[in-house]
């Protein structure tokens, strides 16, 4: 029997540093996306509560912590990283894998709100966007996920096969707010 | 250009799809008759004034949102999601 | 010259700078335009159209005569104002529109011919012969008029989009503008402050008054430093506002580096800003506006608040020996300045004859008005009329001031019109023109300090007031409360030509001109006369003309009305307003998991939507394009081809409601579609053509994964979000794209079972996995779990095999590495696309938006027991109407003969015109199964004229072919291959 080889999305085009900015793959575990059924939102905040520790995060939030984290995902769905997903969540919910649709980075460093600042149209500022707090916006041209996990550190998801365009363009803002000094 | 999307909150227009009238929401009876179908599907007025389309937060969450707003004074009066205005139809 | 002891300039600070490659030395802070005048060099450029000697005319971003090119090379930007450029050591300014140089310009004979050159000359003189316009007329104009020129070479500078978000957008940081930020800022709301200068402080760098009792650009520096030292205010400095647009959003052009010469790697040239706020407030101050009089726009006039500026701020007087010729009280403080700075006033004329100066040092002529001017290359002296006489002042500089006019711009960008107010002879804004704005200050026909500053204060009460906020208890600051009165004086009346628009060189007699051809209404006038239609949009100049237009149409200024002032405020460079999206950044890429093997295969890339996808596999040896094309399809008609076709769109689609959702969206029956198996479905549009195609597979009872074609994957799934979330709101079905997660490949042909099965741990027959059977976990694909779908788009017993895209280069690799060794291999697009024609498979070639199910030979694919999307609308008599293009295949008679795509359809014996035609070709390919040139297309009645012989026209590329029409399924059309 031959074997596959597991490649991640970002091999080969990360980690990019520039100034204090840097820009890195995350590994996230598991990636499920979980939609609850007509009438079932309670039964899968419980399920979800029971089997993994987090209640279904409400629009624009997540819950849980590194390693297990729910992340609010759009309309009526949100997305499990970390554990594979238990299966008392399938009545309740329709459990799809996308553990490797999507591309995850880290983008790092001070000035970090800045360098999003040039790409994503939404005030990402501490003030309003805080700890835990989660947008699905565009990031230039792409659809993504953009969530702050630290004061200095955002976690940002978008499909796997655009993360060279990724790179690029938090290449380019990385660079203007560096220059900026 | 910014509108509420019901489920993220305020967001730029860029975040958003436009489609059209939101006549879009009436769809007739498979019998209706020619008149009914033609009007869904072909005719639009273009008001001066109020007028309620459909848009999508593409960009954003995924949701239909049906926005009032005003053609001449580029306010935007309300934004509800589609599903809730179908179902107050029906 | 420059004036010691005056000025915000830095003496210890000496720049070296070169103006038309002589080399001039300035001060830190200086602009070249007071850096020029302090040499002394009043000429600085020629104007558009009689090429006419032009010095500067104002000290600001209005500036319509000093435009040069700055930088060299591929950087050179062209029209820079001579106003807005901060000179940096080694910076290198060139004037423009002169040849061969700024003092003899040959052009200038333009001016002599002005008699022939007036408003419409164009459309009056170059009429005849009809020829001419293009090829002589329009390129010898183009050359003679114009302003800088661009490189021609790609621009190498970086410029940079970026947002910006606050509850309190402050437009400009002049008195008013500083009071209001001071005021939100203390009360702790979220304020952005910005000025188009590079220092903030508005009138109060060019002026002398006071405020509470510090000089007026000391207490603009305290405030600003306060002002800094908040976390919640944002000061943008060289940034201006340059359009408002609906609910709160904002542009905004940042001049980031243009003043300086090194810039730190990566950084932009300029930043263009959308700035959302709740509430903005304007503070953009007023314009002065000159006084229309023969050769007014010599060098050496200018506006009265601009030689203040140049002398107070940069410490230049622009002449030894001054004149000041004004309407109005305001501009009495030029004259009073410069006396008191040392600078010899010759006169100051006021053309109000009830004026009285006390104390002045300098000559006054009240009633009193300037009809002409003398100098070529700079002014010598100007002609004054009293009431009584009339003589010649001799005079290097002219300081005129016609009054001050709001700058109202961004309040009009939506559509409001200002408001006359008579007794400041002036438009204001009208209140509510931009929701969410209130103007302060100057902009609002404020024109003292002390009105400025508590009008600042008040709007960013009603502000905070607004946002919820509490405003603090704050005193105002004391300052200068002169009133600011004018009597209306638009042009001195006289023979000569008077400039109004000095970058469109429009004169009063232009305007005059217009109206008595009829050209009444403002907008006609501005059309006919070119006035404000320059890169300055006519800033100095718009109001007194529409008082010119209305003069001689007899009517009232409000009447008369204005142009509509449009976004952008001062003009915007396209790059920085399409920052970031040129090269890699003008569209995502969307790269398969076998992409950088199929490159290392060296496969030339297409793009199809966002997704590059191999085009062939050349082989050594081949030297076409065709060949590896015809290899590869041999691969799969003989042996077994492997196609990375990850690029559809597939959507997991699960609940009780998906049978229902796809019964709803597809023309035929899912709901009873077996798990296991795969159907393929056509979806219409509401309208009844065809959107979309594509196979779907039931995993389970309540779980479908549904395949899109590559191109209207995003278009399918935002169909199905409308049909559910508008539609059918209540049913439960939840669905999600999953065509990233999954690696897909194609592996075709009569060896595909033999391949896959020395990869799968449970191998397959015809029995487990008969034509059209799917699965899903149960496949393990070397040791990965996998999904299985027998389906085919090449006609020949195939497979598709999927795997979580972290495997798919792996896979990829394998599947190539097999095929090979089984005598088949890789095969790309062009292949494809030869053995789908082959099959008579369509693409969106085919279902290219105006087709129905009926013109494909779908017709009976509308179930006729359910409802579904554009059911009814294609039931239309028009849309099965027998006379429709219906699709067919073509043959050439001559089986050497090529067909092309896009080539029209014609009888035989038909000429090919547009009343002729019978249909078109869609797709074309050459098939080396066949040995000769297959397409598909649509011809009338097609399905009825089987065997027919036509003629094809591709009148493009000039060819012409006979064809016969026939069944466009070439190949195996009993389908025997495909099921194994």
């Amino acid at each position: 029997m031959v074997d596959l080889v597991a490649k991640s999305p970002g091999a080969g085009v990360l980690p990019v540093t520039v100034g204090a900015l840097t820009l890195a793959e995350v590994d996230l575990g598991h990636l499920t996306s979980i939609a609850p059924y007509v009438g079932q939102e309670e039964a899968a905040s419980t399920a979800l509560k029971s089997a993994h520790g987090m209640a279904f995060p409400a629009p624009n939030r997540t819950t849980g912590k590194e390693g297990a984290r729910a992340i609010w995902f759009g309309r009526g769905m949100a997305l499990l990283a970390g554990p594979a997903p238990d299966a008392a969540l399938m009545t309740p919910a329709a459990l799809t894998d996308q553990s490797d649709a999507w591309a995850c980075v880290a983008l790092t460093g001070e000035g970090a709100e800045n360098a999003l600042a040039r790409l994503v149209p939404v005030d990402l500022r501490a003030v309003h966007f805080k700890r835990g707090h989660t947008v699905r916006s565009l990031i230039m041209h792409m659809n993504g996920s953009i969530t702050r996990i630290g004061a200095d550190s955002f976690l940002i998801l978008v499909f796997r096969s655009m993360v060279g365009t990724l790179v690029h363009d938090l290449k380019q803002a990385m660079e203007g707010v560096a220059a900026r000094g | 250009m910014r509108l509420t999307c019901p489920i993220c909150g305020e967001r730029d227009r860029r975040e958003f799809y436009y489609q059209g009238d939101a006549v879009a929401l009436r769809r007739p009876a498979p019998d209706a008759g020619d008149d009914p179908w033609a009007d869904y599907v072909h005719l639009r007025d273009n008001p001066a004034g109020e007028t309620r389309d459909l848009w999508q937060h593409d960009g954003g969450c995924g949701a239909w949102v049906v926005v009032t707003r005003n053609t001449v004074t580029h306010e935007v009066l309300a934004t509800v999601l589609a599903e809730d205005a179908a179902r107050a139809r029906s | 010259m420059r004036i010691e002891g005056k000025g915000l300039i830095d003496r210890s600070k000496p720049v070296r700078f070169q103006f038309d490659d002589i080399g001039h030395t300035a001060y830190a802070g200086d602009t070249v335009a007071s850096a020029l005048l302090a040499k002394g060099q009043r000429l600085m450029g020629r104007s558009f159209k009689y090429h006419r000697p032009r010095g500067v005319l104002t000290a600001g971003s209005e500036e319509p005569n000093a435009l040069l090119t700055v930088g060299r090379g591929a950087a050179q930007e062209p029209n820079v104002r001579a106003t807005m450029q901060e000179v940096y050591d080694g910076l290198e300014a060139r004037s423009q529109n002169a040849w061969p140089s700024l003092k003899t310009d040959l052009m200038g004979i333009n001016d002599l011919a002005w008699p022939f050159l007036g408003a419409g000359f164009y459309y009056k003189t170059f009429m005849w012969p009809r020829g001419f316009w293009e090829r002589f007329y329009e390129p010898i104009i183009r050359r003679a008029a114009g302003l800088g020129g661009l490189s021609g070479q790609n621009n190498p500078d970086k410029y940079e989009r970026a947002y910006a978000f606050c509850n309190l957008l402050v437009i400009g940081a002049g008195p008013a503008g500083l009071m209001a930020a001071l005021v939100a800022g203390r009360a702790g709301a979220d304020v952005i402050l910005v000025d188009e200068d590079s220092r903030m402080g508005g009138r109060l760098n060019a002026e002398t008054y006071e405020i509470d009792g510090m000089q007026g650009h000391a207490w603009a520096e305290a405030v600003v430093a306060e002002l800094q030292s908040m976390d919640n205010v944002r000061l943008m400095t060289r940034t201006t506002v340059t359009g408002a647009y609906d609910q709160g959003t904002y542009a905004a052009l940042e001049r980031v580096n243009t003043h300086r010469r090194l810039r730190p790697d990566g950084a932009p040239l300029e930043t263009f800003w959308r700035i959302a706020t709740k509430r903005a407030i304007l503070a953009a101050g007023a314009l002065e506006r000159p006084i229309a009089f023969e050769n007014n726009d010599r060098p050496g006039i200018m506006t009265a608040g601009a030689v203040r500026a140049y002398l107070n701020r940069w410490g230049v007087s622009p002449g030894q020996r001054v004149a000041v010729f004004g309407n109005n009280d305001d501009a009495h403080r030029t004259a009073t300045d410069l006396a008191a700075a040392g600078v010899e006033v010759a006169a100051l004329i006021d053309s109000r004859p009830d004026v009285q100066v006390s104390d002045a040092s300098f000559p006054v002529l009240a009633g009193a008005m300037v009809t002409g001017s003398t100098g070529r290359l700079g002014l010598t002296s100007v002609m004054v009329k009293t009431a009584n006489s009339e003589r010649q002042i001799d005079v290097d500089c002219l300081a005129m001031s016609g009054g001050w006019n709001p700058t109202v711009h961004l309040t009009c960008h939506m559509n409001g019109r200002p408001t006359w107010r008579e007794d400041i002879a002036s438009f204001v804004p009208t209140p509510g023109s931009v929701l969410g704005l209130v103007s302060a200050g100057a902009c609002n026909g404020d024109f003292s300090t002390a009105d400025c500053l508590a009008a600042g204060a008040e709007a960013a009460k009603a502000a905070l007031k607004e946002l919820g906020q509490k405003a603090p208890r704050a005193s105002l600051p004391k300052a200068d409360n002169t009133p600011y009165a004018l009597s209306p004086l638009w042009a001195v009346p006289g023979k000569g030509r008077a400039w109004l628009d000095f970058q469109n060189d429009v004169t009063v007699k232009d305007v005059k001109q217009a109206a008595t051809e009829n050209f009444r209404s403002v907008e006609h006038m501005k059309r006919y006369t070119t006035q404000g239609m320059a890169t300055d949009q006519g800033k100095n100049s718009n109001v007194a003309a529409l008082a010119i237009l209305a003069d001689a149409t007899g009517r009232g200024i409000p009447e008369t009305g204005t142009t509509t002032f449009r976004p952008p405020y001062t003009p915007v460079s396209i790059a920085a307003m399409g920052a970031g999206a040129q090269g890699a950044g003008f569209a995502p890429q969307r790269l398969t998991t076998s992409h950088a093997i199929s490159i290392e295969m060296g496969a030339p890339m297409i793009e199809a939507g966002l997704w590059y996808r191999p085009s062939y596999f050349p082989r050594k040896g081949e030297t076409t394009w065709r060949q590896s094309c015809d290899r590869e399809v041999g691969y799969v008609r003989e042996a077994v081809g492997v196609c990375d076709v990850s690029t559809l769109g597939k959507i997991d689609i699960q609940g009780p409601g998906a049978a229902a959702l796809l019964d709803f969206v597809y023309t035929n029956m899912f709901s009873t579609l077996k798990v296991g198996r795969v159907r393929y479905g056509l979806m219409l549009r509401e309208d009844g053509h065809v959107m979309d195609d594509g196979t779907t597979a039931r995993l389970g009872k309540h779980h479908f994964v549904m395949t899109t074609t590559t191109a209207a994957a995003g278009n399918v799934m935002r169909h199905l979000e409308f049909v559910h979330q508008a539609l059918m709101p209540d049913l439960d079905v939840r669905f999600t794209s999953v065509t990233e997660q999954w690696a897909q490949f194609a592996v075709a042909g009569p060896k595909s079972r033999a391949l896959l099965n020395e990869l799968l741990e449970t191998p397959v027959d015809d029995d487990n996995w008969p034509f059209m059977a799917c699965g899903a976990v149960t496949v393990t694909v070397a040791g990965v779990a996998g999904r299985l779908f027998r389906i085919s788009f090449s006609g020949e017993h195939a497979y598709e095999v999927a795997v979580p895209a972290r495997y798919g280069e792996s896979l990829f690799k394998l599947l190539v590495a097999r095929a090979e060794s089984m005598g088949g291999g890789a095969y790309g697009m062009e292949a494809l696309n030869v053995l789908r024609i082959e099959k008579g498979h369509i693409t969106h070639a085919e279902i290219h938006g105006r087709t129905t199910a009926f013109d494909i030979g779908f017709g009976r694919m509308i179930s006729a027991k359910k409802d579904c999307i554009g059911k009814t609308m294609a039931a239309r008599e028009g849309m099965i109407d027998p006379e429709r293009e219906q699709l067919v295949g073509f043959k050439p008679i001559n089986a050497k003969k090529e067909l092309t795509a896009g080539a029209h359809v014609f009888n035989q014996r038909d000429e090919a015109t547009r009343v002729n035609d019978q249909g078109y070709v869609t797709s074309v390919g050459f098939s080396p199964t066949l040995g000769h040139f297959i397409g598909m297309g649509f011809v009338k009645r097609g399905s009825e004229r089987m065997g027919e012989t036509l003629r094809i026209v591709d009148q493009m590329r000039d060819l012409e072919t006979d064809v016969e029409i026939c069944s466009p399924v070439f190949f195996d059309p009993e389908g025997g291959r495909t099921r194994g």
